[in-house]
């Protein structure tokens, strides 16, 4: 989806190369050097749009977190209640690991 | 986070530099394992030291399409723990999800709560210790608690080239709880977590064994000059995980802000890693873009809403909390405080002592105020003192309450001595016979036949005519020569408080 929306307001609050590039870094996204300036008013056209999002009073309207009503389930404190959501895999959670030894996930050296 | 300076009496800590006095602020922040069998937001074991990996659920593991349900255990002993320190519940909070990417961490993000946490604002107070520089007790803000998911555990020395990766601990239920930057010395650091400690152990929402990581600290530390009212630049040293350390970790780091400062350099707010080996600390520079954690709401979860019922159940099952068995001990039973202290420190103490006071004071017939400060000194002193002689010789499942509080009653009767009271202690430690019968068959009893007593010491005035006769014309020292002929007459089994009336009607 193209967003055109809001390029108006860009001015606003916008983003630079360089913090592009870090948000990148920090996500672990790969962006090739002249991918960049790319994203840049891309980048600023999201940030745009959620501005103009925020021209619509909403002082007395309560917050929204879910389309249809519903609240929070919370689960019993029993052990291994669902298969599908208990512990005792370790063969299955291992199973995609690159490296698996002695019941471990083996990963390349991190140390502080 | 605003950064405050409490009001009331600061410690005594201050640091001489070269270029002036200095003052320590500190704030902590612990995570505290919430007590439960199942993990936070999955049904696999929280259980400690199982097989690697075993205890990893396709949640935890973060499968795609695996979906967060919390625990209501670890959401309730969160809200008793609020409770605990008066804090103010939030019957709405929110989960967030705050970005970064580690080897222990397979969700790319931790599960946690920055925007609406489960518990606001609360306090707890340390007590004075004069010989730690704490003149009196203070109270110490505590910001927030609220609950997160653990890391699994990263093991950096079983192969040469690859770190391996435990994730069992990941998903486990953590409590972050967030002091007030109210401490000024590492004694009040030490106090504070020694404090919560028991309070977490009392509500019973953690089980406090620091060695087994179950409670660890993030320190923070900043200094400043005397007078001064700006807060100085902070560092948090991370994972701390005992009273001694984080206090060796509090002296080093106000050491090390000092000197950079006085050497004419400025302290960066970073992140440090404390050696246990050399008692310092170092900076951990991978850390240094960490900050930037993104936040925001976890789409998997809706907003924890809490009905009231819910909260009611919470309140109405918190136990008696360390504040106010401490002054229902000095006050109600009537023990020093020193004993109150000692006795209310651990959940262990208090729960032998209030069985043996229970027994104690049914066997005897009498109030438990009444048998109160006897069972405490047994409890604190005589008890331990035998069962540290014994070492491995004694089974201390041989000690139930009934027989200790068997020994008391003899004690409080006079049929036996503090002395006796060991012996037969110390025997039923080793045989589990009962008490009463080791009295008897032992010939561990102190005479109170008064017919035996007074025959024995008609016997050492006849052959001690001449100092009869000294201690009637007002050489009053000689009373204890006469108890100590009488005692050794009666082999040591005579009831000294028979023996002392006996031979005052005797003699005069």
């Amino acid at each position: 989806m193209k967003l055109t929306l809001g390029a108006a307001n860009a001015a606003f609050m916008s983003v630079t190369r360089e913090q592009v590039a870090k948000i990148a870094s920090l996500a672990r996204i790969k962006v090739d050097e002249g991918d960049l300036d790319h994203f840049v008013p891309e980048f600023n056209a999201i940030l745009g749009f959620v501005e103009q999002l925020g021209e619509v009073d909403t002082s007395s309207v309560e917050p929204m977190t879910a389309v249809i009503p519903q609240k929070l389930r919370l689960r019993d404190d029993v052990i291994d209640a669902d298969p599908l959501t208990g512990g005792g895999k370790q063969a299955e959670v291992l199973a995609n690991a690159p490296v698996a030894e002695h019941g471990f996930f083996g990963v390349p050296k991190v140390i502080e | 986070m605003l950064r405050r300076v409490s009001g009331g009496k600061m410690s005594n800590y201050r640091i001489e530099g070269a270029t002036g006095t200095w003052e320590v602020v500190i704030g902590l922040e612990v995570h505290a394992q919430v007590t439960s069998n199942a993990k936070l937001f999955s049904g696999a074991s929280t259980q400690f030291g199982a097989e690697p990996n075993s205890q990893v659920s396709l949640v935890d593991a973060a499968m795609p399409g695996m979906l967060p349900v919390p625990n209501r255990e670890c959401i309730r002993q969160a809200v008793r723990t609020g409770m605990a320190i008066e804090a103010q519940i939030n019957a709405w909070s929110r989960f967030d999800r705050k970005n970064y990417f580690y080897a222990d961490l397979p969700q790319g993000y931790q599960i946690s709560q920055l925007y609406h946490p489960l518990v606001g604002k609360g306090s707890l107070t340390i007590e004075a210790d004069e010989k730690a520089g704490i003149p009196e007790d203070k109270v110490i803000g505590i910001e927030r608690i609220h609950v997160e998911q653990d890391a699994g555990k990263l093991m950096h020395d079983q192969h040469p080239t690859m770190s391996y990766v435990d994730l069992n601990r990941t998903g486990v239920a953590l409590m972050e709880i967030v002091s007030d930057p109210d401490m000024t010395s590492p004694a009040e650091a030490g106090a504070y977590i020694r404090k919560l400690r028991a309070i977490l152990r009392y509500v019973g929402s953690c089980d406090g064994n620091m060695e087994e990581g179950s409670m660890r600290a993030d320190v923070n530390v900043s200094v400043r000059k005397v007078g001064d009212t700006e807060l100085g630049t902070r560092t948090e040293t991370k994972n701390v995980n005992s009273v001694r350390f984080v206090m060796q970790a509090i002296e080093h780091e106000v050491q090390r802000q000092i000197d950079v400062l006085e050497d004419g350099g400025t302290i960066v707010q970073e992140t440090r890693l404390f050696d246990p080996n050399t008692g310092t600390t170092r900076s951990m520079r991978s850390k240094e873009d960490a900050h930037d954690y993104r936040y925001f709401p976890d789409p998997d979860l809706l907003p924890l809403e809490l009905e009231q019922e819910f909260l009611d159940e919470c309140r109405a099952s918190l136990p008696e909390l360390p504040d106010a068995k401490r002054a229902r001990y000095t006050g109600e039973l009537g023990l020093t405080d020193y004993n109150a202290r000692e006795l209310t420190a651990e959940v262990e103490t208090f729960a032998r002592f209030e069985t043996l006071l229970a027994e104690t004071a049914k066997a005897l017939g009498k109030p438990e105020a009444k048998v109160a400060t006897p069972v405490a000194n047994w409890s604190l002193s005589v008890a331990p003192g035998v069962i540290k002689a014994l070492g491995d010789e004694g089974d201390m499942a041989n000690a139930t309450p009934e027989r200790q509080a068997a020994i008391l009653k003899m004690q409080d009767a006079g049929e036996i001595s503090g002395g006796q009271a060991k012996e037969i202690f110390e025997i039923v430690l080793k045989t589990g016979r009962e008490p009463d019968e080791i009295a008897d068959t032992e010939g561990l009893k102190q005479v109170s036949d008064t017919g035996a007593i007074e025959e024995a010491i008609e016997k050492i005035m006849a052959a001690n005519e001449d100092k009869v006769a000294e201690y009637r014309g007002g050489k009053d020292k000689l009373f204890g020569f006469f108890v100590g002929q009488t005692m050794k007459a009666m082999q040591g089994k005579a009831n000294p408080a028979v023996v002392n009336q006996i031979l005052k009607d005797k003699l005069g």
